[in-house]
């Protein structure tokens, strides 16, 4: 072996700045989640599945040759991809018992069902945060008795009050979303609750306290942003829950009145003829569970992507 | 342990107070009279009827009676049947009751089961189809996962091989209960799996768990006999929300399999708007899920004693 020469070596000296230089671009908490969840396959499949079905339920009522309450006599009942040969269009769906063409109710239903879960969630956002935030800012007696009426409010099955609640108010999307959002919001609460007692004994609170914060700044602007991450992941699994409600309600009876269609409605009005044309049940039903898990698994992935930590 | 137990019983107290106000309000704001659409009573006639059945009193003296009657069993008579809803709930509730604790006892073990498997096994192929089903069975509404078994095990299968082996409908011999039972436990079954692996995995990071492990216990032991012990307290605390979830799914999985249950007559009694018996079953439903919740409140202080002390903290 050749020795190597001290002269082919040169001292170049410590170059600080370079050494301490940031190389990568600088990342938010939010650019690093999204990052994250870029990388979760299952719920990117997911997001676009989501995306694909409010698409599509926004724009097929639209552009579709027919519309919800359209009767079609002479083919009632009529199978997947039935060609009308009057009038040249195609029922990719097939046609109900009424002749009503299938493709269209199930985006115009979906309409309806996505519009009656992301409202309700919507309500049990602003109820939950606002009545989590006081419980849990405020605390003592107010906080105790805030949460026993919740507990109360837990005790009756949520499905029971909203069975209750719709036979009083007329039907409708609008009794739906306030029938569920009238028990639906407690979850949110005890959430919102719990993360603001904990965040609040932090030191960044303290010493924005110390530093003459009024309470409104320290609960807009250091507790519920915080608070966020925990929100979203919840927000996104009660969508599932208010879409099942709705399926549940149309289900036994109680859901949108005709013509309007949603899913439970048209799963409801399919199972009448299950055994000879499945089709008329296996396609709201289909859409009902891919909405449904969507939303679970994005919600799954938002909370791996938000929260590390927890990732198991 | 009394202290809790008395502040269980007065949250369910409470509850119900709560649920028959409710119930009562929800009834008075309903449209139309109870004497309107015979013909027309005489004005003397009409007073002595709402004497008679109290509607002329004040609405907090109707209140009380209502409360009064209801927490002495007195449901009412159902207006599309003509029969004392008692009667009513006493004829179907044991159908429903067979089979909510078929459909409960399942989904507990093999959601127990499964979550223990998934949690063991974890990262391999057991615990990614564990963990589908249960994303499955929380993503699919009881109702279709009912109608799709009864279309494909029912009569699909009928139809391919001759033999019956489920029926698609009734509630008599043992084979025509597996479907309505499965249909109606899978969501739950799939919750608690979830729950289950878990809790199961924060357990199996303990320390108590290593030295087990350091001491040379077999698997076996250390899962059944330290792991599983300890992971199973969550599932017990949702078995009441679990309880609910099945009741009412079986408002739809009853209808879908024709079981006589109460299920039937629930929504039979929203299609016909009979009050009384909707109000009575409503309040049935409830006081017999909070006296489940009670129950399960109650048995989890005693199986764990932390409980009552955070309790007693707060």
């Amino acid at each position: 072996m050749s020795k190597i020469d001290q002269s082919q070596f040169e001292w170049i000296g410590a170059n600080v700045s370079d050494a301490e230089s940031i190389k990568r671009p600088s990342t938010t908490y939010w650019k690093d989640a999204m990052h994250r969840l870029k990388k979760n396959k299952a719920a990117m499949v997911c997001l676009f599945f989501i995306v694909f079905i409010i698409l599509m339920s926004v724009i097929v009522p639209w552009v579709s040759p027919y519309t919800i309450s359209e009767q079609h006599l002479t083919h009632t009942d009529a199978s997947m991809f039935f060609k009308d040969s009057t009038d040249g269009h195609m029922h990719i769906f097939g046609t109900d018992t009424l002749g009503r063409d299938i493709f269209t109710r199930i985006w115009a239903g979906g309409r309806v069902s996505l519009f009656i879960a992301f409202s309700a969630v919507f309500i049990n956002f602003i109820i939950g945060v606002i009545y989590g935030g006081i419980s849990g800012y405020i605390g003592g007696a107010v906080d105790n008795v805030l949460m026993r009426i919740i507990e109360i409010i837990n005790g009756i099955p949520y499905l029971i009050i909203v069975v209750l609640l719709m036979m009083v108010l007329p039907p409708g999307p609008t009794t739906m979303i306030i029938a569920y959002a009238t028990v639906g919001w407690t979850g949110m609460a005890r959430l919102v609750r719990g993360q603001i007692m904990s965040l609040k004994q932090q030191d960044y609170v303290i010493a924005a306290k110390v530093m003459g914060a009024k309470p409104s700044r320290i609960i807009g602007r250091h507790l519920l942003p915080n608070t966020l991450s925990v929100v979203i992941v919840n927000l996104t699994l009660a969508i599932p829950s208010a879409i099942f409600t709705e399926a549940f309600l149309s289900y036994i009876g109680l859901g949108v009145p005709v013509p309007l269609a949603s899913w439970g409605v048209l799963a409801n009005d399919g199972s009448r003829v299950f055994q000879m044309y499945p089709s008329q049940l296996i396609i709201p039903a289909i859409c009902i569970s891919i909405t449904m898990l969507s939303f679970n698994l994005l919600g799954d992935g938002l909370r791996d992507a938000l929260d590390p930590k927890l990732r198991r | 342990m009394f202290k809790y137990i008395v502040k269980r019983l007065f949250y369910a107290f409470l509850t119900l107070l709560a649920l028959t106000t409710l119930t009562f309000f929800m009834m008075r704001l309903l449209p139309g009279d109870p004497f309107i659409g015979e013909k027309a009573i005489p004005e003397t006639t009409l007073k002595a009827l709402n004497a008679k059945y109290g509607l002329d009193k004040p609405v907090y003296v109707q209140l009380w009676m209502y409360i009064k009657g209801v927490f002495q069993g007195d449901l009412g008579l159902s207006i599309h049947y003509n029969r004392p809803v008692n009667d009513i709930i006493a004829q179907a509730f044991p159908y429903s009751f067979d089979l909510g604790i078929r459909s409960l006892i399942f989904a507990t073990v093999m959601g127990v089961l499964l979550g223990i498997v998934a949690a063991v096994k974890r990262g391999t192929k057991w615990d990614t189809v564990t963990m589908f089903i249960a994303i499955v069975g929380v993503s699919v509404p009881g109702f279709i996962i009912g109608a799709l078994l009864q279309y494909f095990l029912g009569l699909k299968l009928f139809q391919l091989t001759g033999i019956r082996f489920f029926p698609i409908t009734g509630w008599n011999s043992f084979a025509s209960k597996l479907l309505p039972a499965f249909a109606l436990s899978f969501g739950s079954l799939a919750t608690i799996s979830r729950l289950m692996r878990t809790s199961m995995l924060d357990v199996l990071g303990q320390d108590y768990i290593k030295t087990a492990k350091s001491k040379g216990l077999s698997q076996k032991k250390i899962i059944w006999k330290h792991a599983v012990r300890n992971a199973i307290m969550p599932v017990i605390t949702v078995l009441g929300p679990i309880a609910a979830a099945v009741l009412t799914g079986a408002f739809v999985v009853e209808n879908i399999f024709a079981v006589p249950g109460m299920g039937k007559f629930f929504v039979l009694s929203i299609q016909t708007q009979d009050y009384t018996m909707i109000s009575g079953t409503t309040l049935f439903y409830g006081a017999f899920l909070v006296i489940a919740n009670l129950i399960v409140d109650i048995a989890y202080g005693f199986i764990d004693p932390r409980v009552k002390l955070t309790d007693a903290k707060e």
